[in-house]
């Protein structure tokens, strides 16, 4: 049975693959015949979002297994592709390239951290948690450190996680369909809550879990194909990922050049003018205590940042750590370092991603899962440098230096936007690249122009982008939606509660978290990858060590995890709102994105402290742990 | 429920094959980042040497990781009986 299931779900794929690509073909003619540009954005607005919902509305189900956990038949391969796309987020798809952009070598701590993690998850994690094979992670809390307690935190834990997280992902759908609808960004949000309610609303994890599997086939086809484009221009080679590293020696004679031409010295030394001029400001203001000049002050503060970073020496690409000490590089490695471990255990402790590991049929196909996972996940980060790259190559070798009234195409269209931004700060009348101010959104979102493909290839990127979005965003609507109908509602609420009564529950929370997250969204808060990576070092101190220390060590008691827990991620807490908002002085240096890194030790500690001094766990919580052990066992 | 002696030593070896895998996770991730500065004159496929291992090296070994790990304890699910029936 399972394996005609299996044969015919791959059928089904194979033909909706070719239908797409069949779909984008064509298209490509109409765009040929005229077809204005407007137009095909809608279309593959309006198409992907059809698909999502016509597979959200053939999963539709009432059955519980069904909805929690997809009926635990999901194979192996193709939870991959689910785990990927529930993985692979706005920030992995639209942000990460433009980061690297942005950073060169210290990007690389997100494409290490984000990858890495699931060596982690398949190690320590996955077979365990799928032979123990329940609904959530708090259910494993609450199965092995009895009670209510462990049950409580952890779902507070998946709370503080995955909304911040949640709400990256809306505020990413409404860049995308306000850019490529026309339509404003509060609208766009809205718009893209209405196309993340088809997916789960009716189907729970089974919806959720088939629409996953068609997301990441768009969004890994509408990832690779510019960048494949690019490289077949610059190096007549459509691999990018083999042969960037001679691109790169490119960019990188490119940039000593930059640095050795004295009108781009003389534009950087017109933005630190700025930048003194705008301290001398700063200090009047500072001078009269005037609270209402507050506000004043932290403009002109942050004004006087970005001319300062203008100002400064560029740094080569594959530079690890530059900095203008040696005090500073060590600092920037320490937060290299701290920032990769957070995001890894962060990977392996985020909710939504382990309840991915429970849909399975079996604890042998729980561990291939984690492969196929990372495998598809592994096609997109490993591409994401090669974007990078290629994007720099082209903007310091076709931008930089050019005429500011020939400035190709792009560059207006984004600006118009606000996420290009040219200034003539020095007055030539040449662009330099200090004058030059990218979004690190743009590299992705602008690659198909640049390469001077045609408006449908940014059509398949912007739907490449509302794929991922939605489909994170997606999986963890479900998490938040499961942990309370579930662990809140039918596990401490009402153990009574019928099986129409806990869906109808789950449904209507699913429905009220997407509309706060949508709300929250639409005020614009901070930047994406800011708020994800906080989301990691939160999950990654508040679960990693009592899961781990749950599996591996027996003697771990209930109270060790409960005081785990709560000192992991009151430290955390403590440390990430203290950095941010209240001037903290930092420890070792290390920023808030990586609060984690003293969170998860602590936790660790703590548990195995608290566990020595409190009495063994009774024979039948270890003889839990013994049967997660060994897959044949059961208790 | 009792554990027999071959249950016991499935688990040595599940531990044993977790701890080295993990060891050479640590290693290529947070062994070569530190040495990053020393190691960047070293060429690899025209690339700087450990940015080519944060872009692709590193990725690639994860990969290799979890695959070995789930043949490996599949095959070992197989060898001491453990293996759940049915599928």
């Amino acid at each position: 049975m399972p394996r005609v299931f299996f044969s015919r779900i791959k059928k089904y794929y194979s033909f909706y693959t070719g239908g797409f690509v069949m779909f984008v073909l064509a298209l490509a003619v109409a765009e040929y015949m005229g077809l204005p540009d407007q137009w095909i954005g809608w279309t593959f607005m309006a198409a992907t979002v059809a698909l999502y919902a016509g597979i959200g509305i053939m999963s539709r189900t009432a059955d519980v297994t069904e909805y929690y956990v997809a009926g635990r038949r999901v194979p192996a391969i193709f939870n991959g592709m689910a785990t990927g796309a529930d993985w692979m987020s706005a920030a992995s798809f639209i942000g990460m390239a433009g980061t690297l952009y942005a950073k060169g070598y210290d990007g690389l701590a997100f494409v290490m951290g984000w990858t890495g993690g699931y060596v982690l998850v398949a190690l320590l994690l996955a077979p365990y948690l799928r032979k123990f094979g329940q609904f959530t992670i708090p259910d494993f809390m609450g199965a092995r450190y009895g009670g209510h307690t462990a049950r409580s935190i952890a779902v507070l834990g998946t709370l503080l996680a995955s909304f911040t997280y949640v709400t990256a992902q809306i505020y990413g759908v409404g860049i995308i369909t306000s850019r490529f609808l026309g339509i404003s960004f509060e609208v766009g949000v809205f718009v893209g809550l209405a196309g993340l309610l088809v997916c789960s609303f009716l189907g729970g994890m089974r919806a959720v879990t088939w629409t996953q599997v068609a997301q990441y086939i768009i969004l890994i086809i509408a990832y690779l194909m510019p960048v494949v484009f690019m490289s077949y221009q610059v190096t007549n080679v459509p691999v990018p990922q083999l042969v960037y590293g001679a691109v790169l020696e490119n960019v990188t004679a490119r940039e000593d050049e930059i640095m050795a031409d004295p009108a781009q010295a003389s534009a950087r030394e017109a933005y630190q003018a700025r930048a003194d001029h705008l301290a001398k400001q700063i200090a009047a203001l500072e001078a009269v205590h005037n609270p209402i000049a507050a506000e004043e002050i932290t403009q002109l503060k942050r004004d006087r940042e970005i001319a300062e970073a203008k100002a400064r020496p560029l740094n080569h690409h594959a530079e690890p750590f530059p900095g203008q000490t040696e005090a500073e590089r060590d600092i920037a490695r320490l937060n290299f370092i701290a920032l990769t471990f957070c995001l890894m255990v962060g990977t392996a402790s985020l909710p939504h991603v382990l309840i991915r590991f429970y849909t399975t049929p079996s604890v042998r196909e729980a561990r291939e899962s984690v492969f196929w996972s990372l495998f598809f996940i592994f096609l997109l980060y490993f591409t994401a440098p090669a974007y990078a790259v290629f994007a720099k190559y082209e903007v310091y070798t076709n931008l930089v230096g050019t005429s500011i009234v020939e400035l190709p195409g792009w560059v207006a269209s984004w600006a118009k936007l606000g996420l290009v931004m040219v200034e003539d700060i020095n007055r030539d009348g040449i662009l330099q690249l200090a004058e030059l101010t990218l979004n690190p959104d743009v590299i992705v979102l602008a690659t198909p122009e640049i390469a001077g493909l045609p408006y449908v290839v940014a059509g398949l990127v912007a739907a490449g982008g509302l794929a991922a979005a939605l489909s994170t965003a997606d999986g963890l609507l479900l998490t938040i939606a499961n942990a309370l109908s579930h662990d809140v509602y039918y596990q401490m609420i009402d153990r009574q509660a019928s099986t129409t009564r806990r869906l109808a529950v789950s449904k209507g929370l699913l429905l009220l978290v997407a509309l706060i997250a949508a709300w929250v969204a639409s005020m614009k808060p901070d930047t994406i990858l800011s708020m994800v990576a906080w989301a990691f070092s939160i999950a990654a101190s508040c679960f990693f060590p009592a899961l781990v220390l749950g599996i591996f060590w027996k003697r771990a008691t209930k109270q060790g995890a409960v005081a785990g827990m709560l000192v992991g991620l009151g430290l955390t807490l403590f440390y990430l709102i203290g950095v941010k908002y209240f001037d903290m002085t930092k420890w070792f240096g290390i920023t808030d994105v990586s609060a984690g890194i003293f969170g998860i030790p602590a936790g660790f500690m703590v548990i195995l402290l608290v566990s020595l001094f409190t009495p063994a766990p009774d024979r039948e919580t270890q003889n839990m742990v013994e049967s997660v052990r060994y897959p044949s066992l059961k208790i | 429920m009792q554990l027999t002696d071959k249950h016991r030593e499935y688990w040595r070896r599940n531990l044993r094959l977790t701890g080295t895998l993990l060891a050479i996770w640590f290693a290529v991730t947070f062994l070569v980042v530190w040495y990053a500065r020393d190691l960047a004159d070293i060429s690899f496929l025209d690339f700087p040497l450990p940015f080519w291992i944060g872009a692709q090296g590193a990725l690639i070994v994860y990969v290799m990781l979890v695959r070995h790990y789930a043949r490996r304890m599949n095959e070992l699910d197989e060898e001491y009986g453990v293996a759940e029936d049915g599928r």
